[in-house]
Formats: C-alpha cells, sequence, structure tokens
C-alpha cells in the first residue's frame, strides 16, 4: 500500500488538469465537486499509505519510491523522488484532510463567482504542489513544491485581481518570498557543496560530518526560507496584505497549510540543526518575538480576516519556539491543531461574511450568533481551542511547547505565557464582538447611507463584489446562515478543534500517539522534558489563569464596557508598529530613489559631466534634451574607455 | 578567412590549405542561404506569397543543423580536431553555439514575417542580414586563431548595425544604429588592441600556439595581461556587460524588436562563446590573472543591470537591462573556469535564447503599428485583451526571474551551484540577491498585465486595440514557451549536451 504514495500528488495532478482543459464546460458547481473529489481522493491514498506505513515493521518505516531521474548530470543527481516516513505521512494526512473541508467549503463560498472554475483549477495545483513540498525525498524537490504554493498563493491572493490591493499583495507576497527562497537556495547550495547530494536521506544520515559552524550556517539559511513561507519576524509583511484573496484561500493557504512548510522543512533538518546549536537558539529567539509581536497587534484589528491573519502569524511563532527548543513534535502537534481550529475560525469569519454581504469590519457586526447558530457554535468551538481553554485541542499542544521553552529558557517561556494571555485576549475580544453584545449592522448601515437607509432601511449597506449578487436572495439586510456544503466543513473542523488532543494526551506514555510515532524521525535529537511533574502542573496553572484573565479582560471591556474600547486599542497597534509603513517608506523612498537615481546620474550624468564638465550640470533641461542626440554616444565610449582604463590598470598593478 | 590563414613565405607560391568544408558547414550554409536569398530577392521582387523568405530563411536554418549533427557525431566518436591550417576547431562547444544561433535564428525569422508586413518592409534584406550575421557569430564560436575571431566579430557585427537601422523611417531606429555602431566600431578597435598585444607577446595568433606558448613560458611583463584586459574590452561590449554596457538600452529601445530578439540571443551567444574559448581554453594557465577582472565583471552586470531594470518604464529598456543582468549570470559560471561552469554558461545561453526571443516576440506584438509603444501602460490589462500572450509572457518573466519548472530557473541554479563549488561563495550570494532584485520588476510587469483598466486616479485607461497575431509570431512564441517549460520539466537531455559540448584541450 505505501507504493500507492504517488497517488497523492497525482490526483490533484490530474484535478488541475481536467479542470484547466474543461473547467469552462463543467461550470458551477460541477467544477468544485471534481476537484474537491480529487483531493478527498488523495486524503484516502494518504490514509491508505499511513495504514501500510503502520503495517511495517517499525524499523521499516521510511520508503522512497523514485519515479524517474529529474537532473541527472553528473555530480548532480537529482531524482524526482518521494519519501514516505512518518513525518511526511503526518503532514500528507492533515493537508490532504483540511484541503478536502476547505474545498468542499469552497463549493459555496465561491458560488456566483465568474470565474469559479478558475479557482478550483489553482486550489487543485496548490495540493499537489504542496504535497510535492511534503513528500519530497529531496531538497531540490522540496524547493520545487516551495514555490509551487508560493506561485498559486499569489495566484489566489490576486484572484480578485480587479481590486488593486488584491494585486499589490500578491506582489508583495511575491518579493518577500524571494527573500526567504534566497535563504533557501543558498542553504541548499551549501548542502550539496558539502556533502555532495541533495538527498534527504544522504544528507541528514551524515549530519555529524560537517563542521558545527557549517551546520549553524546552513540551519539559518533554511531558516530565512522558512522565515518568508511561514511569515515571521521581519519577513511576516506579507501575510496580512494576502487577507486580499477569498476566505477559503486565507484558510487553506495562509493558515492550514502553506504557511506551516517552513515549521515543517525545520523539523525536517533536524538532524542538522541539532548539530548547531545556535540555529536553533536563534530560531527560538524569533519564533517567541514574533508570537509576541503579532498577537499585541491582533489585540487591535477590527477587519475580522486581519485578526485571524496577526493570529496566524503569532500561532506560527509558537511553533517556531518549539523547533527552536529541539521540541519537534510539540511544534508539529501545535502545526496540526492549529490547522484545525485557524481552518475553522477562517471558513467561520467567512461566512460570517458571506451572511453579512461581505462585511469585514467587526465593529459593525454583533449578536450574530442568534442569526448564525452553526457557525456561531463552531466559531466558539474555535476560540476555544485556539484560546487554550482545557480540554479543547490547543490547550494541548500549546502548554506542550510552552513547558519545552521552559526547559530552553525561562524567559522565552515568559514571553509564550504572555502571548497566551494576549491570545485568549483578542479571540475573546473577536468572539464577543462578532456574536455577542448588540446588533451594530443596522447603525452601520443607517450611518453609511442614510437617504437609502431611510427610505429602504432593510437595503444592503456596501454593495460589494463578491459571492453573492446585491440583489435577488440576498436583497434585505438580514444575516443568515450558509448552506450546507459551508456548514459541514464547520462541523467537522470543530470536532476536529475539540477533540484534536487526543492526538498526543500527555497523561502518560501510551496516550502520546503522536511522539511515538514520530519517535523514528527526531530520535535523541528530540529535547526530553526535565521539568518535575510538580512543576509541569505549576507551568500548566499559570497557563490556564492568565489564559482566564484574558477572556475576563475581554469581557470587562467588549461586553461589560467597563472601559472604552478606544483606550485598549492605541493607535500604534492598530498600524502594527508602523513597520510596514517603515518597510514601505524604505522600498519607495530610499531604495527607489537610489535607483533612480543610480539610473540617472551613474548612467546619464556623471559621465555626461565627466566629458563636459561641471557646466553641464547647471544646464536647463531643454539644451540637455536636445543635446541627447549628439552628446550620449560619446559619452558612452567613454564609458567603455574607462572601464578599459580600469582593466588595464589592474593588470599593470598585478604584474608590477 | 583563407587568404587570412594562407602562410605566405617570400618567393614562394601561395599556399592554399585544405579546406574541409564540412567544419564550417552551419556558418557555410547560412552564408551561402544569405547570398542566395539575397538575389532571388532581386528577381522576385514583387508578388511573393506570404511567409516565403521567413520560411526559405526558416529551411536554411534547419539545413544548418544537419552539417551541425554531422559533426557532434564525429567529434563524440573521433574526438575534437582543428581544420582549415588550424583556423577553425570542430568541438562540442562550437556545435552546441551553432545550435543556440539556429533556434535564435529560426525564432526570429518567424517573428520577421508579420513584423515586416505591420510596417510595409517587406522584402528578403532583413531575412539576410539576419543569415549574415548569424554566420558570423557561428564563426566566432569555431575559431581558433584571433583574426577568425575578429573577423566572425565583425562579420556579426557589420550586419546587426544595419539591422538596428531597418525602420529608416523612424527616428529611433536611425539612432540605435549610429549609437551601435559608432559604439562598436571604438570596441573593435580594442579587441583588435588586444590581439595586437597578445600576439606581441606570444607571437602568434593561432589559439593552439599561444596556449603551448604559455604552458611553457612564463611571461612577467604587462603586454600579455594588457592583452587579456582590452580583449575581454571588446567582447565585454558584445556581450554587454557593465561597464561595457551603456549602449544596450539605447540600441535595443531602438532598433526593430525582431532586431532586438535577434541580437539579445545572438551577439550574447557568440561573444561568450569567444570570450569563453580564449579565457577557459586558450589562456587557462593565466586564469587567476582574468578571473578577478571577470568577477568584477560579474558582480556589476548583475547588479546595476538588476538595480536599474526596477526603474524602467519602457518594457524594451527594462528587458535591455535584464539581459546585461542575464549576462552577468553567465559571467558567474564563466569566472569559474571550470568544466561545470562552462556547461552552466552554456545552459544559460541556450535557455536564455529561448526566454528573450520569446519576450521580445511578446513586446512585437504590443507595442504595434509603428513599434512606438513598449511602455508599461501599453501592456495594462493586456490579460483581457490577448489571454494567451499575456499567459505566454509570465512564463517567460517567470523564468527570466528564476521560477522552478521553468528553464529559467534550473539556469542559475546551474551557474550558482559551479559558482559555490569553485568556492565563489561572494559571487553565488551576489547573483542570489540580484535576482532577488530582479523579481521586483519581472512581478511588476505581470501585475500590470493581469490589472483590469484604469488602477488609480491620475493613471491613464487601458488601451483597448486589438492585437493581430500573426501566424509566425505564434510559432515563434510556441516554439520559445515550449522549450522553456519542456526543459523546465525534463532537462536532461539539455544539460546532457552542455555537459558533453566541451572546449577543445589545447
Amino acid at each position: 500500500m505505501v507504493h500507492l504514495v504517488w497517488l497523492l500528488p497525482a490526483l490533484p495532478l490530474a484535478g488541475f488538469l481536467l479542470l484547466l482543459l474543461s473547467g469552462r464546460r463543467l461550470g458551477d458547481p460541477r467544477a468544485g465537486w471534481l476537484g474537491t473529489t480529487m483531493v478527498a481522493g488523495s486524503f484516502a491514498a494518504a490514509a491508505l499509505v499511513t495504514a501500510g506505513l503502520y503495517l511495517r515493521a517499525p524499523e521499516h518505516r521510511v520508503v522512497t519510491q523514485t519515479l524517474f531521474d529529474w537532473i541527472p548530470v553528473g555530480g548532480l543527481h537529482v531524482p524526482l523522488a518521494f519519501r514516505v516516513d512518518q513525518l511526511s505521512m503526518v503532514m500528507a494526512l492533515f493537508v490532504t484532510g483540511v484541503s478536502t473541508l476547505i474545498h468542499l467549503y469552497s463549493i459555496g463560498y465561491m458560488h456566483g463567482d465568474d470565474r469559479y472554475p478558475t479557482f478550483f483549477v489553482y486550489l487543485n495545483l496548490f495540493v499537489f504542489s504542496m504535497l510535492m513540498l511534503v513528500l519530497a525525498d529531496n531538497f531540490l524537490v522540496t524547493f520545487l513544491g516551495w514555490e509551487g504554493v508560493g506561485a498559486c498563493s499569489y495566484f489566489l491572493v490576486s484572484f480578485w485581481f480587479e481590486r488593486n490591493t488584491a494585486a499589490v499583495a500578491g506582489k508583495k507576497a511575491f518579493v518577500t518570498n524571494r527573500v526567504g527562497d534566497f535563504g533557501f537556495l543558498l542553504g541548499m547550495f551549501l548542502i550539496f557543496a558539502h556533502f555532495g547530494s541533495l538527498d534527504y536521506g544522504a544528507v541528514l544520515g551524515h549530519a555529524g560530518s560537517i563542521s558545527s559552524e557549517t551546520a549553524t550556517a546552513i540551519g539559518l539559511l533554511l531558516f530565512l526560507g522558512a522565515v518568508g513561507k511561514s511569515a515571521q519576524l521581519p519577513l511576516y509583511i506579507w501575510l496580512p496584505d494576502a487577507m486580499e484573496g477569498p476566505t477559503p484561500v486565507s484558510a487553506l493557504i495562509h493558515a492550514a497549510t502553506m504557511v506551516t512548510a517552513g515549521v515543517f522543512l525545520m523539523a525536517r533538518i533536524n538532524p542538522i540543526l541539532a548539530h548547531g546549536p545556535a540555529a536553533g537558539t536563534t530560531i527560538a529567539i524569533i519564533g517567541a518575538l514574533t508570537a509576541f509581536y503579532a498577537a499585541t497587534i491582533a489585540c487591535a484589528q477590527d477587519d475580522i480576516k486581519k485578526v485571524l491573519a496577526y493570529s496566524t502569524i503569532s500561532q506560527l511563532g509558537y511553533m517556531f519556539l518549539a523547533v527552536g527548543s529541539a521540541a519537534y513534535v510539540a511544534a508539529i502537534f501545535h502545526m496540526v491543531t492549529h490547522a484545525f481550529f485557524k481552518a475553522l475560525l477562517f471558513l467561520g469569519a467567512g461566512s460570517v461574511m458571506h451572511g453579512m454581504h461581505d462585511e469585514q469590519d467587526m465593529k459593525r457586526m454583533g449578536a450574530l450568533r442568534k442569526w448564525m447558530p452553526i457557525t456561531s457554535a463552531t466559531f466558539i468551538v474555535a476560540w476555544l481551542a485556539i484560546a487554550g481553554v482545557p480540554p479543547f485541542a490547543g490547550f494541548w499542544s500549546k502548554d506542550e511547547i510552552l513547558v519545552n521553552a521552559w526547559d530552553k529558557s525561562k524567559l522565552l517561556w515568559g514571553v509564550g505565557v504572555v502571548t497566551a494571555l494576549l491570545t485568549a485576549y483578542y479571540m475573546s475580544r473577536q468572539v464577543f464582538l462578532v456574536f455577542f453584545g448588540r446588533p451594530r449592522w443596522q447603525e452601520a448601515a443607517d450611518e453609511k447611507a442614510p437617504a437609502e437607509a431611510e427610505a429602504q432601511p432593510e437595503h444592503e449597506p456596501a454593495a460589494t463584489e463578491g459571492a453573492t449578487t446585491p440583489t435577488g436572495a440576498h436583497g434585505d439586510f438580514r444575516p443568515h446562515e450558509s448552506p450546507w456544503t459551508m456548514a459541514l466543513p464547520l462541523v467537522a473542523l470543530a470536532l476536529l478543534a475539540a477533540f484534536g488532543g487526543l492526538l498526543n494526551l500527555p497523561l502518560n506514555h501510551s496516550t502520546e500517539f503522536l511522539t511515538k510515532w514520530l519517535d523514528p524521525v527526531f530520535g535523541s535529537r528530540l529535547h526530553e522534558v526535565t521539568a518535575s511533574t510538580g512543576t509541569k502542573w505549576v507551568l500548566f496553572a499559570i497557563t490556564v489563569v492568565l489564559v482566564l484573565v484574558g477572556i475576563a479582560v475581554a469581557y470587562a471591556v467588549y461586553l461589560a464596557h467597563r472601559v472604552r474600547e478606544q483606550e485598549v486599542e492605541p493607535a500604534v497597534l492598530r498600524h502594527a508598529w508602523y513597520f510596514n509603513d517603515f518597510v514601505s517608506a524604505l522600498v519607495s523612498g530610499p531604495i527607489r530613489l537610489f535607483g533612480a537615481w543610480s539610473a540617472y546620474v551613474f548612467d546619464r550624468r556623471i559621465i555626461d559631466g565627466a566629458v563636459n564638465g561641471v557646466a553641464t550640470l547647471v544646464r536647463d533641461t531643454g539644451t540637455s534634451v536636445r543635446r541627447l542626440q549628439t552628446g550620449f554616444v560619446r559619452n558612452y565610449a567613454l564609458a567603455v574607455a574607462g572601464g578599459a582604463v580600469l582593466l588595464v590598470a589592474f593588470v599593470v598593478a598585478r604584474t608590477a | 578567412m583563407i587568404a587570412a590563414v594562407a602562410q605566405v613565405q617570400p618567393g614562394q607560391p601561395l599556399q592554399l590549405p585544405h579546406v574541409d568544408w564540412v567544419t564550417i558547414g552551419p556558418a557555410g550554409i547560412f552564408f551561402v542561404g544569405g547570398l542566395a536569398m539575397l538575389l532571388a530577392g532581386v528577381f522576385l521582387r514583387r508578388r511573393v506569397p506570404r511567409g516565403l523568405w521567413s520560411g526559405t530563411t526558416v529551411v536554411i536554418a534547419v539545413l544548418a543543423l544537419w552539417p551541425a549533427f554531422h559533426l557532434w557525431h564525429q567529434i563524440a566518436s573521433g574526438g575534437a580536431r582543428t581544420a582549415i591550417a588550424d583556423a577553425v576547431v570542430v568541438d562540442g562547444f562550437s556545435i552546441f553555439i551553432d545550435v543556440v544561433i539556429i533556434s535564435a535564428v529560426v525564432m526570429a525569422a518567424l517573428l520577421t514575417d508579420g513584423y515586416l508586413r505591420r510596417e510595409n518592409l517587406e522584402g528578403t534584406e532583413f531575412y539576410v542580414l539576419m543569415l549574415f550575421s548569424a554566420s558570423g557569430g557561428m564563426l566566432m564560436a569555431s575559431a581558433n586563431d584571433l583574426i577568425v575571431v575578429f573577423l566572425g566579430l565583425e562579420i556579426l557585427s557589420i550586419a546587426l548595425y544595419t539591422l538596428a537601422g531597418f525602420q529608416q523611417r523612424r527616428e529611433g531606429s536611425q539612432e540605435a544604429a549610429i549609437k551601435y555602431f559608432v559604439l562598436g566600431a571604438f570596441s573593435s578597435a580594442f579587441f583588435l588592441y588586444g590581439i595586437a598585444l597578445v600576439y606581441g607577446s606570444t607571437g602568434s595568433t593561432n589559439l593552439g600556439v599561444i596556449a603551448d606558448f604559455l604552458r611553457t613560458n612564463s611571461l612577467t611583463n604587462g603586454l600579455l595581461l594588457g592583452g587579456f584586459a582590452l580583449l575581454i574590452v571588446g567582447l565585454g561590449f558584445k556581450v554587454a556587460a557593465v561597464p561595457f554596457h551603456m549602449w544596450t538600452p539605447d540600441v535595443y529601445q531602438g532598433s526593430p524588436t525582431p532586431a532586438t530578439a535577434f541580437m539579445a540571443a545572438v551577439a550574447k551567444a557568440a561573444g561568450f562563446a569567444a570570450l569563453l574559448r580564449l579565457f577557459v581554453s586558450t589562456f587557462n594557465t593565466y586564469r587567476l590573472d582574468w578571473q578577478p577582472i571577470v568577477w568584477a565583471l560579474a558582480v556589476l552586470s548583475l547588479l546595476v543591470g538588476s538595480v536599474l531594470a526596477v526603474v524602467q518604464t519602457d518594457v524594451k529598456r527594462m528587458l535591455a537591462y535584464s539581459s546585461i543582468a542575464h549576462a552577468g549570470y553567465v559571467l558567474v559560471g564563466f569566472q569559474t573556469a571550470s568544466n561545470r561552469g562552462v556547461a552552466g554558461a552554456l545552459f544559460y545561453l541556450f535557455a536564455y535564447a529561448f526566454m528573450i526571443v520569446g519576450s521580445f516576440a511578446v513586446v512585437t506584438l504590443v507595442s504595434g503599428r509603428g513599434d512606438t509603444d513598449a511602455s508599461l501602460d501599453a501592456f495594462r490589462g493586456l490579460s483581457s485583451r490577448r489571454p494567451a500572450l499575456a499567459f505566454v509572457f509570465t512564463i517567460f518573466l517567470l523564468a527570466q526571474t528564476g521560477v522552478p519548472l521553468t528553464s529559467g530557473f534550473l539556469a542559475k541554479f546551474y551557474v550558482i551551484s559551479a559558482a559555490v563549488e569553485a568556492h565563489s561563495y561572494a559571487l553565488a550570494i551576489i547573483a542570489m540577491i540580484a535576482a532577488v532584485i530582479a523579481a521586483f520588476f519581472y512581478l511588476r510587469l505581470i501585475v500590470v498585465m493581469y490589472m483590469a483598466a484604469p488602477a488609480a486616479e491620475g493613471e491613464e485607461a487601458a488601451p483597448t486595440a486589438r492585437i493581430p497575431i500573426a501566424v509566425g509570431a505564434g510559432m515563434s512564441l510556441t516554439i520559445a514557451v515550449g522549450f522553456t517549460l519542456v526543459v523546465g520539466f525534463l532537462p536532461a537531455s539539455v544539460f546532457d549536451f552542455a555537459r558533453h559540448a566541451t572546449l577543445l584541450k589545447l
């Protein structure tokens, strides 16, 4: 059964090709069903392969399958091969599982969109790329998937490219990720230079043969790639903007799967990280800082999706904190539970937006639980899970990370628990604003279009494009529950978010299924918690108390109104510490100016000035434009001659 | 050429060397084919069927593949050799460059057909000039004598100058031709001076003799190294390496776009062919002296090309700067002076030829009648007017960015891994930084194409004119995009081709 692994990427690929060729003819909703079926098939295949792997003797649970030689050149020999082991199958299972649910959800959510089939084309391509990433047997194929998921992410972020912001957000995601990919590539070259191979088996098996400095360098370079893909400080800026994409995309790519690729990569190269401990410490620090930093921002956002975006960044920070503390299983565990509850939160938010006619401002919502019972019930489960309320899934995984962080450094643990408090606070704030309190959408509608609202009070406040048409079924403005294709995934994910903790209950060793399963991948490199049981209980209690404090504070502010909302939402947090403004000022200011300046000065002025003397610099523009025709050739010639002089000077200096 | 290498002794009759025609077969077919077309053009002045000349050019180019194949097999079984009084060399390397040039000619010729009709410039001359120029490039690739390199260089260049000015009625085209000509002549002078210095210090212009001489003698004066420097200036100009690049944006922008496509692919391939043969093979023993120069040129080309491309608003100028950056990547492979570096450089040139001709083919179609408007605004909303065109351009731009599953990724990967293998870590890092910078402007263009009508206030509405795509241009684009993707997926055969295209050991 293990050898069916090729089916995993093959099915979404087939779906992609079929939809590409005949998507238009299939139309809405059959194209969606086709895409969903393919991914569901892939999930079934993943389950079969995992079962097959489980039935094998534990020491034979690493299987590679080579399809063909991709680059067979002398020293550089790269096959297109899959690696079936415990880690890749955990990834494959949750990726295909969550993808299936989100595909199903999209059938309803994207209903009525002009480019409905195209959406599923990209979505299937994404799943294919993601599976290539996690199943790859060497760095280059992983990189291939890495770039593939990136490309799909840009396409899908700018799916509604009619909005300029969507197009710009796609571009931002691409460029930021190039910075990260640069690190990935460089790390890959360094690996090749030292190991002579890019195969995981060959590289990870001989990680001890390189110096500790090299291991640190490789670890940090690959981590730079992870920082870009998983939106950590300082390369996180693309992720909040990526919320311009359709909500299922945010759920699938920017919460559950793609952004966790960086964590997966770090877990995959754990032998290298173990060999270069400085890299691990850096990763832990960056992770903790990002977790805290993004959580503070999430406390003051009004956009329902922006809150979730910053929350995702923060939770990814937790995962890197775990990786840096060598708590790989905790990282993977949190990755899986996070995929459940964060996908659920996004899909819930999408359902809210669907019911609210594309309203995204939480300040214009309220009391929605009366109108959207399924959405609100599932959202509340996800809230309890992410906030870390026992016994929901998020509690177990977060607690495991914090215990490990305590061993690594008390300071990192401190940052981690404060972040836990903030997490509970901002998520409670969101739930209270959206589902509780009093309905505020009517006032919002009134203030937005007073004249219209008087004549026709139930008219839709903001007629924006999207999944629904302004008139027709949604003519009157009342929030409504979503269709079953959207509700079913919500319920399924809610169950997973509630009971996901069962994967790795720390009661005794026999209930730690994930730890046992993943043990061969990490072996002795996995950090063994040294804290005593008593300490663990204290840490556990502190976390729970802080979480409850966070919820209580949010209650006091947003439901009981003990404090004015504005006072706890300072501008600096609303604007994300102005980091984005700083970066764009830097890019559009100095960097762009430098480019323009060098184009102008270097290619035109300096050469020009050198020929004609300083007088040219003050000559009025009219004259210099006229002079372009005659002046340039000799100026260019001067550059050639100047270059020649430099080269000759160089060789003369060498011989002297 | 024969006269150039004939051994003239005073008092003796002129001895002609044995001419093994097949060794200069590809270049010869191009040259003779060009002459025949020129004559035919005189007689068939009126009323020729559509696409006759472009079809003939393609046939000639494909015919030239036959001696190339023949020679490749000969080399595979009998090894590389020199011929015609050691004036030319037949090795895998020269065949590889021949194939690159042939591919570029095929695509450019297909593209030219519709273009000439659109601009009312029908006739054989454009094709003939392309064939002549290409034959010069092939000669450079197989030259085994500095004089023959120079001969090839001039045959290549003079036809290119004329091509640049082919659109006589447009001022920009004239200006491009004049600039290219004056600066080209200037750089040829450097090249010639370099030949003189090398000849003066080694006593020969024959590459084999020079290599022997350099192996057995160690020269301490600056004469030879000065010669190296001047040869690099002359060829650096042709491949548009910084600081000899200044002509590139102006000439690329002003020339008729198919001519730009042709010169971007062919002149670069030929220039690098000569550089690689001279330096990696002939002057190999002195590589510690020339490697720092090439290193500096590579760094400058990568950074200047990428950074200046960012601020361009004209797509042709932007592609010109990006082609400067591409030259930087080939220089990265060149700088290693290793087999792997040379194979990487060759692979890069091959992949680049398809990407760049494809890119300029799109520009040809979009810039419309008169070949004037290649501004970013002309590309706004292209996806809704011509989705297929926008899609293929996206592929070319992604390939130039170096995105996996395109030939461009593997090309960059290959040269950079060669640099890492040669422990040129700094150069590898700079090459990748340049790739990151370059992503900016390729992406900006993609975004513009996929953005609908007016984007923000103050910007012009998207153009709406219909873009006709001629049959030939469509074929040309299909070839280019097919190659870019197929090699991106299954690069093994082209990798093997590049790896076996070794230089003759001198």
